[in-house]
């Protein structure tokens, strides 16, 4: 079915916080190692061990160099799945009816058994979150784990995405953003939480915390002052060891 | 975009195809036995051989009939629908006249009726798209329809309709460069709305998430034939719309008429061709690439 339902009860989804994120992948692994024993066709690779490897992961950081206008330039990792979106063009766009939106918990997720491969889906999402598997033909997206979120055969801190789990800095937090009180609306009301390209109407369910700003204090530490270099340009002995070692071969002017 | 062969083949030759059914159904001509038995095997290769390349790339063509399911909010489904139902009554139509020298006029409007139709509902699956700037505007419905029925004359051998279609072709092709090479720049969608990023200053892409390329890259961000629009929009220009036009205004014999409608689908491919590559998906500003 890919009409959109027009609300759902629960709106399941990610936050995940560009401030505390390391960039460590740790979440690009955890999601391809349990999506590829799981849920669906197995995420498959394509000349693995070739200099020209491919394959198809749900989950992906990229890292950005953000210049503000004055000052130093910031390094800001940037993980990108699927964001569950309350008016996902890639579900309209589906001609077999594999792409559905949950009513339930607002999940959207493709049957892989009725997908064809047009691949029309990956054209209509903006934030390449769905990728077509090249061995089995089939789309893949993001599940936010529902075959984990929902598994009474996991330990009960074990009933969340495999990404959030994983990650090592708490950079991803799971939750109902229908609930005004759950973790991650708290979250995204306290520190901002932003939409990636508002202007395309997709309204994501997932939220991006955006980095603090940086401190502007010159005082680094309270050490900081007994750590500066002793003398600039050397007088005395200092001055003569400078010169004497600048003279070897190799030494700088 | 990456601009797979079978999508070129499949827009170019069913647009034809459709085209050359829709002047049939509108009784231009209305030839009778052998003449339209030829008219329509030619209309019908066009339109089923286009179709059924768009079936190449589909990873379980297997499955198709489940696309014909989702009407209601998908385009590709309503274009196998309209497709479809077009093709069965025309082959009504054509019966009639290939074999019982019957020309039944209300179910060859119909026919032209879906014709159009499915032509409309194929520059839909992409003038839809709001992830493609340059696609999401009605050049890109006027372009296929323009084409289509341009062309569709032409084989239908309409000389002066012909000849004003595709000049109205040529019109909305130069519309679409012109607006369209500004569309993505003008979408407001940028790195920065990408990354959300932009409060803090100008973002540039560091370092990609993955060393390789992958299903995004390739079917998304096409860089390389870029290079070369300008000579093939100039070529397909020339071949697609100059050439069949002199042909036409100097009078056509048989042979014009062919070298016509051969320079015209020379064309129109390398025109698609370049409708794939140099669309630019916003996925590629992820990457630091359009
Ligand atoms: S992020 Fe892409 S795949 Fe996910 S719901 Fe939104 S449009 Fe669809
Ligand atoms: S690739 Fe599969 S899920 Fe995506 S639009 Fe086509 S049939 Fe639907
Ligand atoms: S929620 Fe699950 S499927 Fe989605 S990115 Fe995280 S690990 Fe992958």
């Amino acid at each position: 079915m890919t009409q959109l339902p027009t609300s759902t009860d629960k709106k399941l989804g990610l936050v995940i916080d560009l401030d505390t994120c390391v960039g460590c992948h740790a979440c690009v692994v955890s999601c391809k190692g349990w999506n590829t024993e799981n849920y669906g066709a197995p995420l498959s690779d394509q000349n693995a061990y070739s200099g020209a490897a491919s394959g198809t992961f749900l989950n992906r950081v990229h890292s950005y160099e953000v210049q503000p206008p004055e000052g130093q330039a910031q390094l800001i990792h940037f993980p990108k799945s699927c964001l569950h979106c309350d008016d996902a063009p890639c579900v309209t766009v589906c001609p077999t009816g594999a792409s559905y939106k949950r009513q339930e918990d607002g999940i959207v997720l493709v049957n892989e058994s009725s997908c064809i491969g047009c691949g029309l889906c990956a054209w209509a999402c903006p934030y390449g979150a769905r990728e077509l598997d090249a061995a089995e033909g089939v789309m893949k997206k993001c599940t936010l784990c529902v075959d984990r979120i929902y598994n009474e055969n996991l330990p009960e801190e074990d009933r969340q995405p495999a990404c959030v789990r994983t990650c090592p800095a708490g950079a991803r937090h799971f939750g109902d953003f229908a609930d005004p009180d759950s973790n991650v609306s708290i979250l995204t009301a306290e520190r901002g939480g932003m939409d990636l390209m508002p202007e395309l109407g997709t309204s994501p369910v997932n939220k991006y915390l955006p980095p603090r700003p940086k401190d502007t204090s010159t005082d680094i530490d309270i050490l900081a002052p007994y750590l500066t270099p002793v003398a600039e340009d050397g007088q005395g002995f200092i001055g003569w060891l400078d010169k004497a070692l600048s003279a070897f071969p190799g030494g700088s002017k | 975009m990456h601009p797979a062969p079978s999508v070129i083949v499949f827009t170019t030759f069913s647009g034809l195809g459709f085209g050359l059914l829709f002047w049939l159904g509108l009784g231009m001509p209305a030839p009778t036995g052998m003449t339209a038995f030829v008219f329509f095997v030619l209309a019908y290769l066009c339109a089923v051989g286009g179709l059924l390349a768009s079936t190449f790339h589909l990873g379980h063509p297997e499955r198709f009939l489940k696309a014909f399911s989702q009407w209601q909010t998908s385009w590709l489904s309503r274009e196998g629908i309209a497709a479809v139902v077009t093709l069965l009554i025309m082959a009504l139509y054509g019966a009639g006249l290939v074999f019982l020298g019957a020309k039944w006029s209300v179910l060859g409007w119909l026919g032209a009726l879906g014709s159009l139709v499915t032509v409309g509902t194929t520059s839909m699956i992409y003038a839809q798209m709001k992830t493609v700037p340059r696609w999401r505007h009605w050049s890109t419905p006027g372009i296929f329809v323009s084409f289509s029925l341009g062309g569709g004359a032409l084989m239908a051998g309409q000389t002066t309709i012909a000849l004003i279609l595709l000049l109205v072709a040529a019109a909305f092709q130069i519309a679409s460069w012109v607006i369209g090479d500004n569309q993505l720049a003008n979408s407001g969608t940028t790195i920065e709305t990408a990354t959300g990023l932009g409060h803090i200053g100008k973002v540039r892409a560091f370092e990609p998430p993955h060393t390789g390329t992958n299903y995004l890259m390739k079917e998304f961000i096409h860089v390389v034939g870029r290079k070369h629009a300008l000579k093939l929009r100039i070529i397909g220009a020339i071949l697609g719309f100059a050439v069949p036009i002199a042909f036409l205004a100097v009078g056509v014999t048989h042979l014009t008429a062919f070298l016509a409608i051969a320079s015209h689908v020379a064309g129109v491919l390398a025109l698609r061709w370049l409708f794939f590559a140099q669309a630019e998906h916003v996925v590629g500003l992820y990457y630091g690439k359009r």
